[in-house]
């Protein structure tokens, strides 16, 4: 047992802490200090510094233009970038389609696609949830019927997070209702350009149209957006899916999002003193930092091992249970600690550089929208109860 | 013993709730986001004259009394109407309590005419204490001239009449030298930022600068308004409750609907018992509230000791509450539930806005402590 990282690693994380010091714009770290949106724009700038410096694609291998990071080296980024309210990684391209494409795709697919996601020249998103196939993923209905050298797609996915930005999806399709509901499912990449594909945003409780659904009618796509064998989709699909749950405790933001909660616990003034002075609350927020310590180093566990080679199994469903509540409780704290200043809804005051400002202090005006916006994390990428049927029957053999 | 409700509390209630299934409807929501008032909901209610149930008969209503709080505000939580009731309550009861004749008057106008009221009491600083005040009144003149800054005034901009508090002596954090005033809307020196809020309605930033009201706009004694709030936000608190009582209903009832309904592995959802055992404890815990609403609104009219246990115990037993319906609500629903196109989620932010206003579950937790220990 020893705690403490090589000087391989400190010297790793000097390297990245002066690397933001000097590269990651004040502009987009304050919107995400303050809770402000990010455009289109923003995200591709930040993508476009990393690219630079090779560090966008952390999880990549280096022959395919990634870092090459071990899991601990990706931790250690993940906890620098999100210290110092850099802009999140959209996940679509790097952190999902790409580990796909290079383990399932055709050399031509991973020649082609690989360095558009780098670049920037696509912006993907995840067509995978739809209206009646939410936590049963395996029921997806919607349908590629192959007609010569093309796939005929009609349904509809939902949940399709910014994909009023992207100009690629990738589906999980049905090419055959044959066997098993898992056995007839193909992975497709579709251009969202392609006549008789509509976009509906759906708003959420915050009053942002983060989501949408995805409709198909008789879309035509080329047979060769096929990646691996046709039926053979659902393999691929859960190997995304531990991609997508790697990093899924969230350590990094659970770590700035208490940070900001301490601080505004010591500006805000109950009773005449400090927030942060009140013993109850200040039990709260101990609380739940005790819960993140601990977390923090289940979570190093798991990366740990990883970075030796194992592959994580029912273990990252233990983390995205505890990681989702931990967010979610200071999520919760920080809305209690604004105390009326939650209850001004001024969606104006979200966007940097409005005339509307926020109408308390400007650390109160994404409480109330980050804590609703955040019980999302315990229902997407497998809900918490889903993960706890997971644990039960891979971990406790029930 | 008896837990039922008069007949015409009774009737009350079934009116209300008729009127309320049919009037909240997706314009009048619209209308509320716009301009913090949805004028033929509030109109409507008006010609039932629900606001005379929040009054004694002297005072000009027809009940006053905490069950017949109850009554209507459990009704519009239900709804989730968006309608200024809890300000009427505020600020009509700071009236009815302290105003001379001529300012009584207004009670009826309310009742009657749908008169809005509004009461401006926090401030930046204040957060939930009562005797943080820190704006000023001084005599000038013939009149007042009041100078300082009222925040998340709740209607304040739509208001016809504003209660406003002023410190005429003492300094913040003391109970005597707080003073209420009765300030008509367009009052000059006030300078006003009107804006939405995350639950519905709207809430303004009222900055005094040296606005000057006339010698008869002191409502009550000099530097004495301090019982008076704290009784007025007493059953304010007991509405507020009533109100996250009858939003809680709706959202466990959509809740139910949704497991019968949603079909995932082959069966609906609420055929999983580990679903099946978090709605019970829903269900539980709304039970646990509604006993606590009815203690407190049993024990508004009581010594004020008793009373203020029962505010901080209620007021923390329900915010709880309140977190854990509104949450399981969304979490039980999946997607659909974060989504604003489904009704789930104007309850689900009236919930989580309960806990934002006359303290939270932890302030109050402290609260009782103190108030028990003295």
């Amino acid at each position: 047992m020893d705690l403490n990282f090589t000087e391989e690693q400190k010297a790793f994380r000097a390297e990245v802490r002066g690397f933001l010091e000097e590269k990651l714009p004040q502009r987009l770290s304050d919107k995400v200090r303050l809770g402000q949106r990010l455009t289109k724009e923003d995200y591709e700038e930040w993508h476009a510094i990393l690219n630079e410096k090779g560090w966008l694609a952390g999880n990549w291998p280096k022959e395919h233009g990634g870092a090459g990071w071990n899991a601990v080296e990706r931790h250690i980024f993940e906890e620098e970038t999100t210290a110092a309210s850099a802009p999140r990684i959209v996940p679509f391209g790097l952190a999902m389609l790409g580990p796909v494409l290079q383990k399932f795709g055709s050399k031509e697919q991973q020649q082609y696609w690989l360095p558009r996601i780098l670049d920037g020249s696509d912006w993907w998103c995840q067509g995978y949830s739809e209206p009646g196939a939410g936590s049963d993923l395996a029921s997806v209905k919607t349908t590629a019927e192959r007609d010569g050298d093309h796939y005929v797609v009609n349904g509809q996915k939902t949940w399709t997070t910014l994909g009023q930005y992207a100009n690629m999806i990738f589906c999980l399709v049905r090419t055959s209702k044959e066997g098993k509901p898992q056995e007839g499912i193909s992975f497709l990449l579709i251009d969202m350009d392609d006549p008789g594909i509509t976009v509906r945003p759906i708003v959420l409780i915050d009053g942002e149209p983060e989501v949408n659904e995805v409709f198909f009618d008789n879309v035509r796509v080329p047979a060769e957006n096929l990646v691996g064998e046709e039926n053979k989709g659902w393999t691929y699909a859960k190997y995304l899916l531990t991609h997508e749950r790697t990093n899924i405790a969230g350590v990094g933001f659970a770590n700035a999002g208490l940070a900001n909660l301490k601080r505004i616990a010591k500006l805000e003034q109950s009773g005449g003193r400090p927030l942060i002075e009140d013993p109850l609350f200040a039990a709260k927020i101990a609380e739940v930092e005790i819960a993140l310590m601990a977390m923090a180093t289940t979570n190093l566990r798991v990366v740990s091992a990883a970075a030796a080679g194992q592959a994580p199994g029912a273990e990252s469903s233990m983390l995205k249970v505890k990681g989702t509540v931990i967010r979610q409780e200071i999520n919760a704290l920080t809305k209690q600690a604004v105390g009326p200043w939650a209850m001004p809804f001024v969606s104006e005051a979200l966007e940097a550089g409005s005339n509307e400002g926020p109408v308390g202090p400007d650390y109160a005006m994404a409480a109330t929208p980050h804590y609703l916006n955040n019980r999302k994390l315990s229902i997407y990428g497998g809900s918490n109860e889903v993960q706890k049927t997971i644990i039960a029957k891979a971990i406790l053999e029930l | 013993m008896n837990f039922q409700l008069t007949e015409e509390r009774q009737m009350l209630q079934d009116g209300l709730r008729r009127f309320l299934a049919d009037a909240v409807t997706p314009e009048a929501l619209k209308a509320d986001e716009a301009d913090g008032i949805a004028p033929e909901l509030w109109s409507g209610l008006s010609e039932m004259g629900v606001a005379g149930a929040l009054f004694t008969e002297e005072q000009g209503g027809f009940g006053g009394r905490g069950f017949d709080l109850m009554t209507v505000f459990e009704e519009l939580g239900r709804a989730a109407a968006p309608a200024p009731m809890i300000e009427m309550l505020l600020a009509g009861g700071l009236i009815a309590e302290l105003g001379n004749e001529a300012q009584q008057a207004l009670i009826e106008q309310a009742v009657e005419g749908g008169v809005q009221l509004a009461f401006a009491h926090g401030e930046p600083a204040s957060r939930y204490d009562i005797d943080r005040i820190e704006t000023r009144a001084e005599r000038s003149g013939e009149g007042w001239s009041l100078t300082g800054r009222k925040s998340v005034v709740v209607n304040g901009a739509q208001a016809d009449h504003v209660v406003v508090s002023a410190r005429t002596s003492g300094a913040p954090g003391e109970r005597e030298g707080i003073s209420l005033f009765l300030m008509p809307k367009g009052s000059a020196g006030v300078e006003i930022r009107d804006y939405p809020l995350s639950h519905g309605g709207h809430a303004a930033e009222m900055v005094f600068d040296g606005a000057v009201l006339p010698s008869d706009a002191l409502l009550g004694e000099e530097g004495q308004a301090h019982d008076a709030i704290e009784t007025a936000q007493a059953r304010a608190t007991a509405a507020l409750c009533a109100d996250a009582l009858g939003a809680m209903e709706t959202a466990r009832a959509l809740t139910g609907d949704y497991l019968k309904t949603r079909k995932q592995f082959g069966q609906p959802i609420g055929k999983f018992q580990a679903l099946q055992h978090r709605a019970a404890d829903m269900l539980i815990e709304i039970e646990q509230a509604r006993s606590a609403v009815i203690n407190l609104c049993g024990h508004l009219e009581a010594e004020r000791d008793t009373r203020e246990i029962h505010v901080s115990a209620t007021k923390h037993l329900v915010g709880k509450a309140a977190r854990l319906v509104a949450e399981e609500a969304i979490q039980m629903h999946g997607g659909i539930g974060m989504t604003e196109e489904y009704d789930l989620g104007r309850f689900a932010r009236r919930l989580s806005m309960l806990d934002q206003r006359f303290g939270d579950a932890t302030w109050h937790l402290g609260r009782f402590v103190r108030l028990r220990a003295a």
